[in-house]
């Protein structure tokens, strides 16, 4: 039987590289500009995800909220060895905020029913908030536990896991369903197989679908794109290749939880970081401006 | 989630291990003191915990008004169900209009569990908390005395300021050391509030089996005077020239992730965004670009000397005294000067 878990990942810009270009010129962010990246600590998720399954049996579902390229890490996530990808797509829940985005994942980890254990990155590098995992935790009225380093123990429906807090750790006894955010000390992710590559590259979701046959058939009528989609939903179905697509409807969302209308925080203002050249006293590199400056910094009872 | 209350407290959550506060807290306590000011209401301090009555006292001469005490064996260790029961019943029962947390391991494992079940909003990180309104234009309606929640976004690179005018009460963490500690008021008086909370199976589900904590080997936050080394230093072996010019103003040892990704030191030393936020009376930066991430962690320092051969790196932007040239020239420079003062 095994343990079914479903993990939480997401496509986020590479802030790490943010260079000139990616700054518009009123001092905002062209997300654009960004490469899109599968945010580093889900890699980790995912993996003590796979571990699990492994060792014990069971499914790995992997699940992502965002627009619809955000399929691409999905595929990552099935190359890597996940069983089934789900990617939550929909207008009406942009602009959501952390409180939003936990519900509507939350409904969606609802519709997979049953599942023991939910795994999301520690934090996502776009916001470094780390509110999204025990967010969901709690609207899925289960238990959670942050900065997870290490599965000690898993006995039935008892887990005993440990969690790294900085100056410390400790080992925490729980029941499933349990949800755990993972730290990048937790393990090192595997590498995508050359042989699962081969198997799900052709795994797509319905919307990307459409698209490629709308690119593919430019002179055709909407007829025949219709009956093209149609089969080819149908053999990506056949061949295990779908990536379910679902939105806000699908998931039973009550609207008023998702996007703007769900979001309690509102960005008031947003400013990009400009050097602010005041000015500072050059000190010439030579040994008696240097003895000056210590003498100026014991005077004014920096130093001593 | 309660509904704007314009006489609601403003509140910090007290963090406490060992039967000690986190100095987190205390920061929190001056920061919140001076928001409740603003807004002339009482500030309240929230403190779960096993025996910790007499914890009251160092957050009442720290600034609280009151004090609610929850006192009870399923609070000895910090376990999140319990704690987020404890927090959403006293907000429930009083109402806070902001409830500020330390953004440390316990902060940001509890706050977002407790803002879930209030259904209320909650800012990660902040580095600076103001009173401010917000002119909602669409609806041409202004929104005065508001919780400006200002936090660093996008990797550093923007800085956003986040708001909630609707579904309160108003939350955010707060890094560790970005606001000042004041000294404290033992002659302060205040009001110790006792109160019970009943906890159900569930949130008792969770036992803690082992514990561990190691005392802070480094601690870069009380230090005085920092000297920090960086990509620019070059090696391991060569970092021993921070570690003299430290020993010889009496000060600690800081590093950029640079050094740090380079194994020069290791990654307790670290300054900036995920590493220790300071704010020294002096922070000397040896071959320290200067980088948004690393600024985030030091800028605030009282005094700055940036050592660096690239006349044109950004840490000059925050320094008051700037060398350019070769740090392994200087920094000897530096060490010398300082030994024949002494
Ligand atoms: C999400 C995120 C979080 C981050 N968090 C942090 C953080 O907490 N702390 C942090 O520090 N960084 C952090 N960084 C990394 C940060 O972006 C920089 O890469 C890092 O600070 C660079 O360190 P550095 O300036 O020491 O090294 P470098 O970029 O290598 O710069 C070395 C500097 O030394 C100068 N130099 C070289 N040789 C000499 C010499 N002989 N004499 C004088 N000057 C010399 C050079 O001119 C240069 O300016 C983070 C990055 C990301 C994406």
């Amino acid at each position: 039987m095994g343990y079914h878990s479903v993990v939480c990942v997401k496509q986020v810009p590479d802030t790490s590289n943010i260079s000139g270009e990616a700054m518009k010129p009123d001092g905002t962010v062209n997300r654009a500009a960004l490469a899109a990246i599968f945010n580093p600590e889900d890699l980790h998720a995912l993996e003590a995800a796979l571990d699990i399954r492994d060792a014990y049996g069971g499914t790995v579902t992997v699940l992502s909220m965002g627009p619809l390229g955000a399929a691409e890490v999905l595929r990552e996530c099935l190359y890597r060895g996940a069983d089934r990808a789900v990617l939550v797509t929909d207008r009406r829940a942009a602009a959501s905020d952390t409180l939003a985005t936990s519900y509507i994942l939350a409904q969606a980890v609802r519709k997979l029913k049953d599942y023991d254990f939910v795994f999301c990155g520690r934090q996502a590098i776009d916001g470094d908030t780390a509110q999204v995992g025990p967010q969901m935790a709690e609207k899925l009225g289960i238990a959670q536990v942050t900065y997870f380093e290490k599965l000690v123990e898993l006995d039935g429906r008892t887990v005993r896991v440990r969690r790294n807090v900085g100056n410390g750790w400790e080992i925490l006894e729980g029941r499933l369903p349990l949800l755990l955010t993972v730290l990048d000390t937790a393990n090192e992710p595997r590498p995508a197989s050359a042989r699962r590559v081969m198997q799900r590259k052709r795994s797509r979701a319905v919307d990307e679908l459409r698209k490629e046959i709308a690119a593919a058939m430019p002179g055709a009528s909407e007829d025949e794109r219709e009956n093209a989609f149609a089969d080819g939903v149908e053999k990506l179905k056949m061949a295990g290749q779908l990536i379910e697509q679902w939105n806000l409807d699908d998931i039973a969302a009550d609207l008023q939880w998702c996007g703007l209308a769900g979001s309690p925080t509102k960005v008031h203002r947003v400013q990009s970081i400009v050097l602010t050249k005041e000015g500072f006293t050059e000190v010439p590199p030579t040994e008696d401006a240097i003895r000056t400056m210590i003498h100026e910094l014991i005077v004014d009872h920096t130093l001593g | 989630m309660i509904s704007p209350n314009r006489k609601g407290e403003v509140w910090v959550f007290a963090e406490q291990e060992d039967g000690r506060i986190n100095d987190v807290t205390l920061e929190l306590c001056g920061k919140a003191r001076e928001l409740a000011d603003t807004l002339c209401v009482k500030m309240g301090a929230v403190l779960p915990g096993w025996n910790v009555r007499e914890l009251s006292y160092r957050l009442i001469a720290h600034g609280a008004d009151r004090v609610y005490v929850t006192h009870d064996t399923e609070l000895e260790y910090y376990r999140t169900l319990p704690y987020a029961r404890v927090l959403c019943e006293m907000i429930t029962r009083h109402e806070p209009q902001i409830v500020i947390y330390g953004a440390t391991p316990i902060g940001r494992d509890l706050a977002p569990r407790v803002a879930s079940e209030m259904k209320a909003g909650l800012t990660a990180d902040c580095t600076d908390l103001e009173i401010g309104e917000y002119e909602d234009k669409k609806n041409k309606t202004v929104h005065k005395n508001l919780l400006l929640q200002i936090r660093p976004a996008f990797g550093g690179n923007i800085i956003a300021t986040i708001i909630n005018y609707d579904r309160w009460p108003q939350m955010a963490t707060v890094r560790e050391g970005v606001m000042r500690m004041g000294a404290g008021d033992p002659s302060r008086s205040g009001e110790i509030i006792e109160e019970s909370v009943e906890f159900s199976d569930f949130e008792k589900s969770i036992r803690v089996v082992e514990r561990h904590r190691e005392a802070r080997k480094v601690n870069l936050k009380a230090a005085r005077t920092i000297v920090a080394g960086g990509g620019g230093v070059g090696s391991k072996d060569n970092f021993q020239l921070i570690h003299d010019l430290a020993g010889a103003i009496g000060g600690a040892v800081g590093a950029s992730r640079a050094a740090v990704d380079g194994g020069f030191i290791d990654k307790t030393h670290q300054v900036g965004q995920t590493g220790t936020t300071v704010r020294p009376a002096l922070y000397i930066a040896c071959g320290i670009s200067g980088a948004v991430q690393h600024r985030a962690g030091m800028e605030e320092s009282a005094k700055i000397i940036a050592i660096n051969w690239d006349k044109e790196a950004p840490i000059f932007s925050v320094a008051h005294y700037g060398i350019v040239g070769d740090l392994n020239k200087i920094v000897p420079m530096m060490i010398k000067a300082i030994k024949e003062r002494a």
